[in-house]
């Protein structure tokens, strides 16, 4: 944790959100302790940080914890700020038009893909039978 | 145990850290640890414009229990040792 320094953290979470902020503890189990915790939420080229506090985090959520190097430009500078309410209009409709894009999508692939996944799982097997042959289990 | 050791002989490497949510960093492996998380230096994220907010982060901690692949370098890998290694587990358990 003394890796850490004063400096502010990303950390990504197992649900996709990015969390920003201070970290004030950390334990074997990747729990932690952000203060002044943000979460960045993008969508497309627009962002919003929304304002969160004090926030606990459970290890079993936490993907990544990165340092954020001040020198550098956090975002990319084509990259605009929106409001809070904005970004959450913007969330629910991006949310919607690619739920209706990926239910299209399976439908149209679900008949070859049954075909396609049987055909996986067995040529997954033969070659991991091939690859444990070094270990002359039998 | 094994890869514990494994990734402790591999520190100071450029790896490419592949995870389950599909991002990919490269970097040089600083440190690793019994779980197997892995600290990287030096970060680039592969494919950075579908990353943004991983732009300036150039250090980071990667929970061992995210993580799909770790990419080496074949130079960095002796693959006779590994097998002998493995299969020595294997069978000692």
């Amino acid at each position: 944790m003394k890796d850490f320094g004063p400096k502010k953290l990303l950390v990504l979470l197992r649900d996709g959100r990015k969390l920003m902020g201070i970290l004030r503890s950390f334990d074997q189990f990747a729990n932690a302790v952000l203060e002044g915790a943000c979460e960045r939420v993008i969508v497309g080229d627009l962002y919003c940080d929304i304002p969160l506090g004090l926030y606990v985090i459970r290890g079993e959520n936490v993907v990544l914890i990165g340092e954020l190097d001040m020198e550098r430009e956090e975002l990319p500078p084509h990259m605009i700020p929106v409001s809070a309410a904005d970004i959450k209009r913007l969330c629910s409709f991006f949310i919607c038009t690619s739920t209706i894009f990926v239910r299209l999508v399976c439908l149209v692939s679900m008949g070859k893909e049954a075909q396609k996944a049987e055909r996986d799982a067995t040529d997954l097997k033969g070659s991991m039978r091939r690859r444990m042959e070094f270990l002359d289990m039998d | 145990q094994l890869f514990f050791s494994y990734f402790k002989d591999l520190v100071g490497r450029e790896v490419t850290v592949e995870l389950k949510n599909d991002l990919a960093i490269r970097g040089t492996l600083h440190s690793v640890d019994q779980y197997l998380n892995i600290k990287l230096e030096n970060t680039r994220v592969v494919d950075q414009d579908k990353y943004p907010h991983m732009l300036s982060v150039r250090n980071c901690f990667i929970r061992g229990s995210v993580v799909r692949y770790v990419q080496l370098p074949p130079e960095g890998v002796d693959v006779e040792l590994l097998h002998d290694a493995t299969r020595r587990e294997a069978r000692g358990g």
